[in-house]
């Protein structure tokens, strides 16, 4: 389209869109786009976003989401993207193609011979249809920005390593373990098994959600690894349901003990350094 | 550069492993522990590995073959304070050394040979 659009096209374009700045500016205004928005800030956003729109049409860029015209409008387009975002989804979604019609129909006013007046319709709707995409663009890489640190916070919550007795740990898995944060977690306890010096580690599964083959590997190559340091791994808090499905999948977790409840696995652990619990003299229920 | 040295503790031979064991160091090792422990009849060998950083296969395998080799002359082998990323990476390469005795501490290690264990 670029190719088509000749230099008189252009030349009829840019001072289209100098000249009727400001009809175009109080069309953009009353759009749903801008409807939103303090007067005053429309206004201002209106003339960069045309500031911007003017000056990929004078160069021939408005095929290029990244052309420096759209980026001196990111600001702008990242107001408007964030919006959306925190707005109703699906069609009641702000959406800049409304700008187009406007557009279009001042175009069409200037009273250029047919060719022109097509050839400029369709530089500015490829302009606009552009920008859309560079909105698209800045909502699809917010979006991934909150994942990803969401992310983060979710794995360094789900991993606290619990001291239950001297030489006893505890880590309480919850939710789904993908193979980040099972990482993050076996790191934590190994961690925490040369600092505390504990002879028995209690991988709590009470709160994930499923076991699969992977997330059963996982904790299988974390009590082999914690077995390399010296320390032995319980495993607990294994749902009948899950204990079901780890046998129809083919799991076996071999040599690693596993009991059903954490209290089982407490008590298990304590024998294996040499404590008991027993019932004190003076208790009254005695 | 490594430098591996061999301390006698009672009728235990405890050997401390500091930075990167070669190939070279590790056959080293495995022919000088069993000419020791053949020679002063110990019961155990204790191994502390915790100043040891980068482990490979090689080196998994000769901890593995010393430890047959001492189980032959009736001294059991114990490897003591393996480091949290080398205990990873043993297990990610699939050695996990079954039938190894590990312990956290030289002191929980010598504890695994029972009594008559001698004081320094």
């Amino acid at each position: 389209m670029i190719a088509g659009t000749n230099q008189t096209v252009r030349d009829g374009l840019t001072e289209f869109l100098k000249i009727r700045r400001g009809d175009i500016e109080r069309a953009w205004a009353a759009t749903p786009v801008f409807t939103s928005k303090r007067p005053a800030d429309a206004a201002e956003e209106c003339a960069e976003l045309l500031s911007g729109i003017r000056q990929v049409i004078e160069t021939g860029t408005e095929e290029d989401p990244s052309a420096d015209g759209f980026s001196a409008v990111r600001t702008v387009l990242g107001s408007l993207a964030s919006r959306s975002a925190g707005g109703p989804s699906g069609s009641d979604r702000p959406d800049v193609t409304v700008l187009k019609a406007p557009l279009l129909r001042l175009w069409g006013e200037q009273g250029h011979d047919e060719d022109v007046t097509n050839a400029g319709a369709l530089a500015l709707s490829t302009a606009i249809n552009t920008l859309r995409i560079a909105v698209l663009e800045i909502e699809l890489s917010a979006g991934a920005d909150t994942i990803l640190s969401q992310r983060q916070q979710l794995t360094e919550l789900s991993t606290p390593v619990i001291k239950l007795w001297d030489g006893i740990l505890a880590i309480p898995l919850i939710g789904t373990l993908d193979s980040s944060r099972g990482q993050a977690a076996t790191e934590a306890l190994l961690q925490q098994i040369v600092a505390q010096q504990a002879r028995v580690a209690i991988l709590d599964i009470t709160g994930v959600t499923a076991v699969d083959t992977l997330v059963a590997q996982h904790l299988l190559k974390t009590a082999m690894a914690a077995r390399l340091m010296g320390a032995e791994c319980v495993i607990s808090g294994i749902r009948p349901q899950i204990a079901q499905t780890m046998v129809q999948l083919g799991i076996d977790l071999g040599e690693v003990a596993t009991r059903a409840t954490l209290a089982d696995a407490f008590s298990h652990a304590l024998r294996k350094i040499g404590m008991a619990i027993t019932r004190s003299d003076n208790e009254p229920g005695r | 550069m490594s430098a591996t040295s061999v301390i006698e503790m009672g009728d235990v031979l405890l050997v401390t492993v500091q930075g990167e064991l070669t190939d070279h160091d590790a056959v080293a090792l495995q022919q000088d522990l069993a000419a020791n422990v053949a020679e002063r009849s110990s019961r155990g060998v204790l191994i502390d590995v915790s100043g040891m950083e980068i482990v490979d296969s090689f080196l998994a395998r000769t901890l593995h073959d010393i430890a047959a080799a001492t189980e032959l002359l009736a001294a059991k082998t114990v490897i003591v304070g393996m480091r949290p990323e080398v205990a990873i990476t043993l297990v990610e390469l699939g050695l996990t050394l079954p039938g190894l005795a590990t312990a956290l501490t030289v002191a929980d290690g010598l504890a695994e040979f029972g009594d008559g264990v001698r004081p320094l």
